[in-house]
């Protein structure tokens, strides 16, 4: 696909990376303030979205980066699933048990799994939604081909 | 604060009626989009800032690519035409709705006041689950913890979801 006017691709550079950065902010600090791995996926698969609307991407490379999130999306379920599971072996013998030491609340490294589920929830969900984005253009490309 | 939200409301019901009348396709998902983002400040003023992060990226990124999807095909709505067979269908749909509000309308005595939290798993929710998760973001300790299944649900729905989509959008292999 093509990209746009000069004045969205320099919009575009100054920004993408400050919404990037945000994204993972939000998805960090989500035992902590509001949002969480849900919220901050979304807006770290939109700091993508906008980098490929507005500088535009050949056909070759939009079928590596699909299989890529695709692949990054199945690992991050399969962690997240992998660390609910320990509850099941370690702790007090639970599915999604919270057996690590939860620490003093209001700390960045605090509450335990809930940080690192957040972080796989985060790529997971971001990875989905550039997949589902990345599948509409594919398919826009192959049609026009 | 009720008011503010009733007029909000009314804003979302006028948007969402625009939209379904709209000649012009491209109006109609932009009339959509009032729909969402009023949505956004419900959440602001109700006191869900989590969700309101969710709904403002979620209906930016919806926006964007249904707004693509019309400029790269038609924008003129194609009208069926209104037979007898349309005549069922609304009356079936007319029907099923004021079933659904004589069933609400029972169960609206028995509801607690607005904004009234008289339930018991909530407020165990509430008051203890900074000491027993450790995470000072209740929403997190809740969707995380204590209702960990509803989220690995979630998360399950999102992959079955890109499984469906990368399904249908495939060409390569399908013999055309």
């Amino acid at each position: 696909m093509k990209g746009m006017t000069v004045i969205v691709k320099k919009t575009t550079q100054l920004i993408a990376g400050i919404v990037f950065l945000y994204g993972i902010y939000i998805i960090l600090h989500g035992h902590l303030t509001p949002g969480g791995g849900f919220a901050g996926g979304v807006i770290l698969a939109g700091s993508f979205i906008l980098l490929i609307l507005a500088f535009g991407s050949d056909f070759m490379h939009l079928l590596k980066e699909e299989k890529g999130s695709t692949i990054y999306e199945n690992l991050a379920i399969l962690a997240f699933l992998l660390l609910a599971l320990t509850g099941l072996l370690a702790g007090g013998k639970i599915f999604f048990a919270n057996w690590l030491p939860h620490g003093t609340p209001g700390e960045l490294v605090s509450a335990g799994f809930l940080p690192l589920y957040n972080i796989f929830v985060g790529i997971e969900v971001a990875a989905s939604i550039l997949t589902i984005f990345l599948a509409l253009v594919i398919f826009k490309e192959e049609i026009l081909k | 604060m009720e008011l503010a939200i009733s007029v909000i409301v009314g804003f979302m019901i006028l948007g969402a009626l625009y939209a379904i009348h709209a000649r012009d396709i491209l109006s109609a998902v932009i009339a959509g989009g009032i729909v969402g983002y009023s949505l956004v400040i419900c959440f602001l003023l109700l006191k869900a800032p989590d969700l309101a992060i969710v709904q403002i990226v979620v209906e930016t990124i919806t926006l964007i690519i249904m707004v693509a999807v019309v400029l790269d095909s038609s924008r003129v709505e194609a009208y069926g035409k209104f037979d007898s067979r349309a005549w069922v269908t609304a009356g079936t749909a007319v029907l099923i709705l004021l079933i659904f509000f004589w069933f609400l309308r029972l169960a609206s005595a028995h509801l607690a006041p607005f904004g009234e939290n008289t339930m018991r798993m909530a407020d165990a929710y509430v008051n203890g689950a900074v000491d027993r998760t450790g995470s000072v973001n209740l929403v997190t300790g809740v969707i995380f913890d204590f209702r960990g299944y509803d989220t690995l649900g979630e998360a399950t729905v999102l992959v079955t979801a890109v499984l469906g989509v990368l399904t249908i959008l495939r060409l390569r292999g399908k013999k055309v």
